[in-house]
Formats: structure tokens, sequence, C-alpha cells
């Protein structure tokens, strides 16, 4: 039968939704995220994040130490390593970090349970990485921080009050 | 249908295999299975009690399976096989007399009796069918969409059974843990809403049934979860919050352990919240603060998850709490069990936040119950301590470190220290030399206190130092001590360096559990903290383990597989590989060996050092004529309980060990009970 021809209101197109809720675990999959400064190619990227076992945490507040992001994330397992982010060119925190754990399992509880859920007050965010090499720490943008704290348009005085942008308007009187 | 639900017994697959029985009971009631069939296998799966040399969980499970099905079928069958139903239900009871629990205790999670009893969850079922049945089988919560269909079902062919019989006990066969039912509503908690069906009550069974299986079924998607549980048909005649905070709390509670892992339980009831803001955080409330007042009789484990659970339910609600209704702990001894709890609880929110933090979310009454500030404590830091030994060479040290001296440097500064233990050194090099072990611990955790990653970096640098100075167990031993006197305000960094330090191997998990019970330690014996850093231990070593036996399974069968591929090809040259992958498997097999062994041995000692402190109290208290049941005893033995509970599949193959060496029939009888409670766990 082809599935065009189907009424939207099928019970066998709301199951196969059912099945699929209850068969796969949509919190673990990959986000749209790809990091630009990987050398290898899509494929090899997705390979590398379905076996990682290393977390990017984002949306911390600046403040957030390094303490409490071991107190967070080991509800879900002993931490291996915790690698503050910092701001390219003054090399302070600048919201965002990467867990490690030991093993797979651990992540991904950390993926099911602790995304989206608060640390100092802010709602965490969790995406699967590809392992801490060296020089990840440093965030991308040229003006120092990261690229999504760029284009923010409310206020997070956590996170350096307005998005570099919306100040760079505000300076030039544009609202 | 009945060779699945065979092999969901033979895999050890109980759940699954409660689901098929019910299934199947469900497809009496369609009509499609004839009710005389099933009352055979329900005879089949009673005559399991009649069985010898079996262990009790075994019929437990069957007795189990047979009456958690009734509220579906009870009624059918009972209407064309009365007689016979009676029969099973006579063995029924008889086996349920005569079963003993031992286990009992062991898996409440109150000791007191009020307000809700804490029931075996057998005999809480039995009462509720034998209500079930004298209201003769009238049961409103189940749907049942076949009644709607019952003139044209009743039409169709019915099947028979095919006969049933258990497939027999095996030396494989692992059943599911006996469990105690946790209540902690009943109709008085919610005097405005729906009335909540008693604890006896049919109803409460259905309800608590569906909700967990709810749970089972989206646990990792807690929206999904959480939808579903807030729209569970029928809720407008329940006390629909009540059910769900109770069943949660009832997972997060559950002993030896939940279901789940506990952090998910924390994110649903956050989900729960969000979903329905305008009910059930007040219901939520409400149970934090029954369990507050309960403290008194909840046992030790339970306590850290409650402990666990709200303090990371609070850093998602800026820590808004109403702390003074709970000013009563404020006069009550530091050492019981609120108290205790609400120190316990700020630290927490402490690691969470910050010092600061805490200070301004708690009335000022309570500053006596915060937690320390996280400072680190330099021995040799200060003016007065000129006159400390070591104190030049500490300076020594510390001027070393800053400008990135190497371990061999090190070495040299060190050995110059005497020995306060001997009077000539032993000039093989480094014999244990307490001394040298404080100056150099203590200088350079100080030097890198600014974070975690400071101090594995230190670990990490002076790595051979370190292995050196500890390299026999007093050694170890006194690495730990001069680590706790530093950060003895800042129990996270304790977990963590302990952490670090078993896994580059400066300290082995021996020498932690000796340390947890030796006598620095006594006086913060019963913190929190310290039993995570013992079990933290306990589960590396497990997972050393199992690690070691991985490596061995598959080089076996990395070489069975060259055999096989020897036997199809015939190829001389392979036996030249073998050689090589022998020589690994013997290698594999002396690593697993040694490892078992020091498993073995690390939960030996842990087991005597217990019993050592025990009965030093017992004796005690016996010769002061002073009452057993201090806070500290109560703490004391549960976290032997813990131990138990929390490894039991490990332990159980100890228990010739345990029973002859340690557990022994002149051991006081506080002691022994504890083991013989484990042991019914499964016997």
């Amino acid at each position: 039968m082809d599935r065009k021809l189907l009424p939207s209101r099928c019970p066998l197109g709301t199951m196969s939704n059912n099945l699929r809720i209850l068969c796969g675990d949509s919190s673990l999959e990959l986000s749209k995220y790809q990091d630009q400064q990987f050398g290898g190619d899509n494929d090899e990227q997705e390979k590398l994040l379905k076996d990682s076992s290393t977390l990017y945490v984002g949306n911390l507040s600046f403040y957030t130490t390094e303490e409490q992001i071991y107190k967070l994330f080991s509800r879900c397992g002993d931490v291996k390593n915790v690698f503050m982010g910092l701001d390219k060119i003054k090399k302070t925190a600048c919201g965002f970090c990467f867990v490690e754990y030991h093993n797979r399992f651990d992540a991904e509880s950390a993926m099911l349970f602790l995304n989206g859920t608060c640390l100092d007050d802010h709602t965490t965010c969790t995406d699967w990485d590809l392992g801490f090499r060296e020089g990840r720490q440093y965030s991308h943008h040229q003006s120092g921080g990261q690229i999504r704290n760029e284009f923010r348009e409310d206020s997070d005085i956590c996170r350096g009050g307005f998005g570099k942008q919306a100040q760079a308007h505000d300076r030039r009187g544009i609202h | 249908m009945i060779r699945q639900l065979k092999e969901s017994l033979k895999a050890n697959n109980y759940n699954e295999a409660v689901y098929l029985v019910r299934f199947l009971s469900d497809l009496v009631n369609c009509h499609v299975i004839a009710a005389p069939s099933m009352v055979a296998m329900f005879e089949n799966f009673v005559s399991v009690t009649q069985e010898e040399d079996v262990p009790q969980v075994r019929r437990d499970w069957y007795v189990y399976a047979f009456l958690s099905s009734l509220p579906w079928v009870g009624k059918e069958l009972y209407e064309k096989k009365d007689a016979e139903m009676d029969r099973i239900f006579a063995n029924t009871e008889s086996y349920l007399k005569r079963r003993q629990k031992t286990h009992v205790p062991m898996l409440q999670v109150w000791t007191a009796e009020k307000p809700h009893p804490q029931e075996e969850y057998l005999d809480c079922l039995w009462a509720q069918i034998q209500k079930l049945k004298k209201d003769r089988w009238q049961e409103r919560h189940i749907l049942r969409p076949y009644l709607a269909f019952d003139s044209i079902l009743c039409e169709a062919l019915q099947h028979n059974l095919p006969p049933f019989t258990p497939p027999p006990h095996t030396e494989d066969s692992v059943y599911p843990m006996p469990r105690v039912i946790f209540r902690m509503f009943d109709y008085t908690d919610d005097p405005e809403g729906p009335v909540m069906p008693g604890s006896h009550s049919v109803e409460r069974f259905v309800i608590e049934e569906n909700l967990h299986c709810i749970i089972k079924s989206h646990w990792k998607e807690r929206k999904t979860c959480a939808a579903q549980l807030v729209s569970y048909p029928g809720k407008n005649k329940i006390p629909l919050n009540y059910h769900i905070v109770e069943v949660i709390f009832a997972e997060l509670f559950q002993l030896p352990a939940p279901p789940h892992i506990d952090v998910m339980y924390t994110t649903l009831l956050i989900e729960l919240c969000k979903l329905q803001p305008g009910s059930l955080p007040q219901v939520l409330a409400q149970a934090t603060e029954m369990l507050y007042m309960r403290l008194d009789t909840m046992n030790t484990t339970c306590v850290d998850r409650f402990i666990n659970w709200f303090s990371h339910h609070l850093s998602n609600f800026q820590f808004r709490w109403s702390w003074e209704d709970w000013s009563d702990c404020l006069t009550q001894d530091p050492e019981s069990p609120k108290p205790k709890f609400v120190r316990e609880v700020l630290e927490k929110c402490m690691r969470l936040s910050y010092h600061q933090r805490i200070l301004d979310i708690v009335p000022p009454t309570f500053s006596a119950l915060c937690p320390a500030n996280p400072t680190c404590i330099y021995k040799y830091g200060d003016e007065s301590s000129n006159s400390l030994p070591g104190h030049s060479v500490a300076l020594c040290l510390a001027v070393a470190f800053k400008s990135k001296a190497t371990n061999d440097e090190i070495f040299s500064i060190l050995k110059d220290v005497p020995n306060p233990n001997q009077d000539d050194d032993d000039d093989e090099g480094f014999s244990f030399n307490p001394l040298k072990i404080e100056v150099f611990v203590q200088t350079l955790l100080h030097l890198a206190a600014k974070s975690f990653s400071h101090s594995f970096s230190a670990l990490a640098k002076f790595h051979e130092v370190f292995k050196t100075l500890a390299e026999s167990d007093e050694g170890k031993l006194h690495v730990l001590r001069v680590m706790f006197e530093v950060w003895r305000n800042h129990p996270q960094m304790i977990a963590v360096l302990v952490d670090k330090m078993i896994r580059t191997q400066i300290v082995d998990c021996a020498a932690v559990a000796n340390w947890i019970f030796s006598s620095e330690l006594s006086r913060d014996f019963t913190r929190l903290f310290v039993w995570e850093i013992l079990h933290s231990t306990i589960r590396k070593m497990n997972k050393h383990v199992l690690k070691i036996q991985k490596e061995l399974e598959e080089a076996k069968e990395k070489l069975a597989r060259q055999h096989k591929r020897r036997s199809d090809d015939d190829d001389r040259s392979s036996d030249r590989k073998d050689g090589a992958l022998e020589e690994q498997i013997e290698r594999l097999q002396e690593k697993v060996e040694s490892a078992q062994s020091e498993q073995k041995n690390l939960f030996l000692v842990i087991f005597q050092r217990f019993i050592m402190i025990l009965t030093e109290h017992l004796v005690r208290c016996e010769t002061d004529g002073t009452s057993v049941l201090t806070p500290w005893y109560k703490n004391c033995i549960e976290r032997l309980q813990q131990i138990f509970l929390q490894h039991h599949q490990i332990i159980q193959q100890y228990m010739v060990t345990l029973e002859n060496l340690l557990f022994t029939a002149e051991l006081d009888p506080h002691i022994l009970a504890v083991f013989q409670q484990f042991c019914a766990l499964q016997a």
C-alpha cells in the first residue's frame, strides 16, 4: 500500500511513532552540531561520536567551578576528567566545558538525565563530543568567547550580560 | 507463547514472564483460552511450593505469578472452576504461612510499623487478593475492552493451553529478590481529593503495578514518562499525584537497589513538577516533610538516597525551602538522624553551588549545621610551625615545586629527612618514613590546592615519588592520613583524590578500607562522604576484576577461533601463533586469580573491621550497663547491612568463608543477625 494514500490519522502511523518511542532513545541521538575543525569527514565524525564517552556541556555560568561540575556529573558515574572551556583571548571561563567519563554507559546516563537540568541556576545543555584534545578548550569566536554567546539576545549576568552582538548594537544605539 | 514463557524463565527474565502470564490471563477473559486449562497451569505453578531443596525465592516467584494475575482473571476462573481454585488457594495459604521471613528487616525502609506497616510483598499481595475474593472479585480499575465485545467473543472457539511444567531449578537460575512494599500515604493525607484506595485493596495493587510499568517502559525518556504518568486513565477517581509520588519514592528507596539509576528519579520528579506546577510540587513538599518527620527510623541507605535526591532537587529550584519548619532539629543531639540529615543536605547543596550561598539560604539559627568552608589546611604555613619537625624541608620542597623540579630533585631533598621511627636509616633507600610522607604530601597538596585539575596534575607529575614513599602498607595508610589532614574541610576533594590515587596505584583498595576504619577517621565515621568513598572503592575493585575476566574470555575465544581455523585449513604455521596466545591466556589467568584474590581480601578486611568495632561497642555497653541502640550503633550496623546489600552478587561467592571464618556462631547475635538476614535473601 502506498504510504502517501494512508490518511494522516491512520493508527499505523501513530503506532510506528509509539514503537519508535519504545525502541529508540531519542535523547541519545546526535545533534546537528558538527565540529568544523575536525580533520576527517562527517561519517568518521559520526562514528567517533557514537562511541564517545566525552560530553560537551554548554550554557554554564562563567562562575561555575570545576568542583560543581564534578559534583553534578558524578551523579551518573565516576568522572574521569573535566576540561573547562576558556575564552581564547582572556583565558578565563566562558561558560562551557568537556566532561569525560570512564565508560560510554555513564556518559549516556548524563545525556539522558542531566541534559536540560540546572547547574548554578542555568539550564545546562549537553551534547556528544569527539573527545578532548589540547586546544579544544578554547572558544572559536574571534572576539574570544563562544559563538552562541555572541548572538544571545537576553541578558545573563553570569555569562557576560547581553550577547556580544547585542552589546555592540547597544553601543551603536541600535535596538 | 508457552514456549516464550519457558524461554523467559530459563533466561532468568522474570519481569517478562510475569507479563506473559498476565497476558495469557487476559486471553482467558477474551474467551481465547479456556479457563480450565489456565487453572491447570496455575495448579502447576503453585505445586512448585512442594518442591524440596530449592531456594525459597523460586517458590515465591511462582506464587507471585499466580496471585498477581488474579485481579485480571480471578473472576472468570472462579466462576468456572471454583473447587479447583479453592484448592490452589489453600495450598498457597499454607505455603505463605510456613515460608520464612528472616530477610524482611533488611529490606524495610523504616524500622517502625507506624504509621504504615512495611509489609513483605507476598504478604501484602495475599491480603489484597483475599479482600478481592471477599468482594466477589469486583475490580474496577483494569481496562477491560473485551467486555464491550463479549457477545461476539463468547461465541469464539476456545483453545486449551498445553500443559505447562515449570522449568526445573538449575545452578544458573537467579530469581528476583524479595521486596517490601513501600507505603507512605493513605486516604488521610489528601482529605479534599478522591479517596486513596486502602493498602490491602486490589485497586492499590493495580494502580501501583501500572505506574511501575509506565516507569519501566519510559524511564529513559523523562518527558514521555512524565506525560504518560499524568495521563493515567481513570485519574479522576484517584489522587493520582499521591500515587505517582509514592511509586517514585518506592523505587528510589527500594532495597537492595532501585530498579534504575538514582538520578533518573530526580529528573523525573523535576519534569513532573514542570508538567503539573499547580499540584505536584505541593504533594512533593508534603512527601518531603513526611520523610523528614520519620528520619529517626529510616534505614541509613535510604537516608543517603533521600539526601542525594533532596539536595539535587533543591539545586534546580534555587534552593528554596522553608528551613524554619525544621528548627526542631537544632535542639537535638547532633548525631541523631534529623540534624545529621540537614547537615549532609547542606553539604551537598554547597558542592552544587558555593559556601556563601549556603549561608545565605538558611536562617541564621541554622549556621551550626552549615558545612565548613572547604579550605586547605597546611601545617607548615604560618610562623608557629617553625618548630615542627621537617619544617625546613617543607620550605625547601615548596621552592623546588614552584621552580618545576623533577622527581629526582625531590628525592634528593627528601633524602635528608630523618626518620622518627628508627635510629639508623635503613639505607636501602626509602623504608617507611612518616615524616618524609608528611612534608612531601602536605606541601604538594597545598601548592596544588587551587582546583581538582591542579591536584591531579601534581599527582601525575610526582607519581614516582608517591609510589616510592607509599610502597609499604604503612606508607599507603600514611599518605591517606596526611591527605585527610590537609583536606578535612573539603570532603569532595578527599573523595576525588582517593579515586585518583587508586586509579594510579599509589594506594590500593585494602589501604583505603583500613584507613576508613582507622582511629583518625572515627570522628567522621558516620558522615556520608566516608561511605561514598568506601563503596566507590569496592566498585572500582569489582570493575577491575570484570575487566580482566573479559580480557581472558576474549583471548580464549580468539584461541578457539584459531583452532577451528586450523582444523579447517590444516596450516602448520599457526602452531607458533597458538603458543603466543596460550602464553597470553596463562598470564591473564594469573592476573584474574590475583585480582579475584585481592577482591575477596578487600571484603574480608571490611567485614573484619566492622565486626571489631561493633563488638567493641557491644561489650562496652554491656559493661557500662547502657543501651546498645545509640545513633552511632544504628548507623554502623546499617552500614554493615549496606555492604551486603549493595554488593550481594559478589559476596554470595564468599558465603562459606564468611560463615566459617567471620560470622561464626560465637559472634554477638546482633551482628550475626545481619549475616543471617543476608543469607535469607536468596535462600
